[in-house]
């Protein structure tokens, strides 16, 4: 789902802009501890990007060469984790991720059809954030909940057995 | 003919994934039994149970756990699959959710045979509800003196990439790296994570493995078929009238399953196709589902037991629609190492694509075909093979709805 999301204009609340990249003393205890973890401390790489992602709102390129000074790895190590995986953004993100299943069991219960709802309610196509910084859509492969097709991922729930009408309350929840 | 329910037995109760309820529905027990054995004699009675591995290959568990070196002297590893993606498969999120202490009891019996003092269990990023239910589990387990005691649990976010849950690439996403799979050998329980002796298993295999000391190898044999034990878990989703999770023998057919299950077919009521083990199996046929769903009747019709996840489509889908579906998934999700995969998935999913808008020429399906033909059987890892196998069998068994589609 590599989304290429259109960068907002207006200006998002809650991002950290460069010089703010760096984890409070709590947050570095707990890199610490994930490191300690594993018979190789940079197996926590994954872990401590999910932080990064958290606390800064996305994975910039300064965010990764901050986390390779945490690792003593270099920063085209991390550049190239970051881009392997799809839950991590490259870009500023939405303040929500709604991202909807678009494979096999969810495609036979309509799943086009919900996204082509959500693509008409928001204002934007798959891959793209809100002019406000509200929501960045996306489609995704199986998210392994296909007995509830169609399905969608907003940001960490799963919302199950989707109709336009439920799509629209689950939307009016996300501010 | 669903016998009686062993990974599913508390999935009724609400409170299901405490360990107050799993100590209450006698939970626990199987520890302190295989802490009086051997870790041979495990070994030795989980290779009798005929127990087999469920997250895809279908491999003998006993088998796999006696491949680690004897006297090996520096640490050996569990780690357990949990980065469920295969399409069309859910029961991993069912076990983890709901019965996180079954899978913590398999594992502490699990290192004891395989003489490892440290466990990860790898579970998929977007998976953040079971994870939470998981890691809440293995807090009360370290907390009731069950894990601390020799053995360790580290719970383990994946990042989104199905290709992780194949072995290696999985291994490769532990250790902190992209996902890329190793070829093998060496194989995992030589040299898997960490450089160390590692042992890959699914989190449903590892589930039954209580039951089996408690019970006897004998008797879990008995519930399946003569080369393969027990039950498991189907993932039953697309057109049924009653999609979900659903315990019952690997002896079962694939009829009975979708039929007396599931509750029968949806959309005009007729069956058309069925996938009977994630995405990655060959499609069969409605006049094909006479099988029994252990790991050899499906290979021997042709497909494969996977993962057990069934999708059920009924006369009114279109299998061009669905072949393209699931070929966008493949190009989507190849990991790139290997030239026959990164390009034949490409290509082929964008000659479904056309020939599905009308724009397919005659010569595209032999094409088709024939590139998915030549790449089989000489990447690193399966995951090709597992998109050959729907590309093909759709093509063959549904050629003339393609045709149709291809303008003369
Ligand atoms: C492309 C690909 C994807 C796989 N995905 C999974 C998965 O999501 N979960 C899983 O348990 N096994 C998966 N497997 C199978 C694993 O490689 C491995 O065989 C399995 O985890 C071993 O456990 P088991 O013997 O208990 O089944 C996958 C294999 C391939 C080739
Ligand atoms: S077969 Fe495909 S997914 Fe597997 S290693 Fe090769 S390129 Fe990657
Ligand atoms: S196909 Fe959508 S959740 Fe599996």
């Amino acid at each position: 789902m590599s989304s290429h999301a259109r960068v907002p204009s207006a200006a998002h609340a809650g991002l950290a802009s460069p010089a703010q990249v760096t984890f409070s003393p709590a947050q570095l205890a707990e890199v610490r501890r994930l490191q300690g973890l594993y018979p190789d401390p940079r197996a926590a790489l994954l872990p401590v990007l999910h932080m990064a992602q958290d606390t800064f709102g996305y994975v910039s390129l300064e965010v990764e060469e901050y986390v390779a000074g945490l690792f003593a790895l270099s920063p085209a190590h991390v550049h190239e984790v970051v881009t392997f995986y799809t839950l991590y953004f490259q870009t500023p993100k939405g303040r929500h991720v709604v991202a909807v299943c678009h494979n096999l069991s969810c495609h036979l219960a309509g799943a086009r059809a919900i996204i082509d709802h959500l693509e008409a309610r928001l204002g934007v196509t798959v891959g793209e954030t809100t002019d406000d910084g509200r929501v960045t859509l996306q489609s995704v492969e199986c998210l392994c909940a296909c007995e509830h097709a169609p399905m969608m991922q907003v940001d960490e729930r799963y919302e199950f057995d989707l109709t336009p009408e439920k799509v629209d309350r689950i939307l009016e929840r996300l501010r | 003919m669903t016998a009686e329910k062993l990974l599913m037995r508390n999935f009724d109760r609400a409170d299901s994934h405490t360990l107050e309820a799993y100590r209450a529905t006698g939970g626990y027990t199987a520890w302190p039994k295989a802490q009086a054995l051997d870790p041979a004699a495990i070994v030795e009675e989980i290779k009798q149970s005929n127990l087999r591995g469920l997250g895809g290959a279908g491999f003998p568990t006993g088998t796999k756990w006696s491949f680690i070196p004897k006297n090996h002297a520096g640490p050996v590893y569990l780690v357990i699959n949990a980065d469920e993606g295969e399409p069309g498969t859910f029961k991993d999120r069912y076990l983890l959710e709901r019965d996180p202490h079954a899978l913590i009891e398999g594992m502490l019996v699990a290192a004891r045979a395989i003489r490892s003092a440290r466990g990860f269990v790898y579970i998929r990023g977007e998976y953040v509800e079971p994870w939470r239910r998981f890691a809440a589990a293995v807090r009360e387990a370290y907390d009731a003196g069950y894990l601390g005691r020799g053995f360790d649990v580290v719970v383990h976010r994946g990042a989104g990439a199905y290709i992780c849950g194949e072995e290696t690439g999985l291994i490769a996403s532990l250790e902190g790296k992209k996902g890329w799979p190793k070829l093998k050998p060496p194989f995992p329980a030589i040299k898997g994570a960490f450089g160390a002796p590692t042992i890959v298993n699914n989190v449903e295999t590892i589930c039954h493995v209580p039951h089996i000391i408690n019970r006897g190898a004998a008797w879990f044999a008995a519930l399946g078929t003569k080369t393969q034990g027990g039950t498991r878990m189907y993932s039953v989703s697309g057109r049924v009238k009653r999609p979900g999770v659903y315990e019952a023998s690997v002896a079962i057919t694939l009829r009975q399953l979708i039929y007396d299950l599931a509750g029968g077919v949806t959309g005009n009521g007729r069956l058309k196709a069925v996938v009977p083990g994630g995405s990655s199996a060959a499609i069969l046929r409605a006049d094909e589902i006479d099988v029994t769903l252990d790991v050899d009747g499906l290979r021997n019709a042709g497909t494969m037991a996977g993962s057990a996840g069934v999708i059920v489509m009924d006369e009114t889908v279109s299998i061009p629609e669905a072949l393209m579906v699931v070929a966008r998934f493949y190009a989507h999700e190849s990991c790139g190492q290997c030239t026959p995969c990164r390009e034949s998935t490409g290509w082929i999913y964008k000659m479904c694509h056309r020939i599905v808008e009308g724009r397919g020429t005659k010569d595209d399906l032999d094409k088709i075909l024939d590139v998915a033909r030549r790449g089989a059987g000489t990447t690193i890892c399966a995951f090709y093979d597992g998109a050959v196998g729907p590309y093909i069998s759709y093509i063959e068994k549904f050629r003339s709805e393609f045709e149709a589609l291809i303008p003369t």
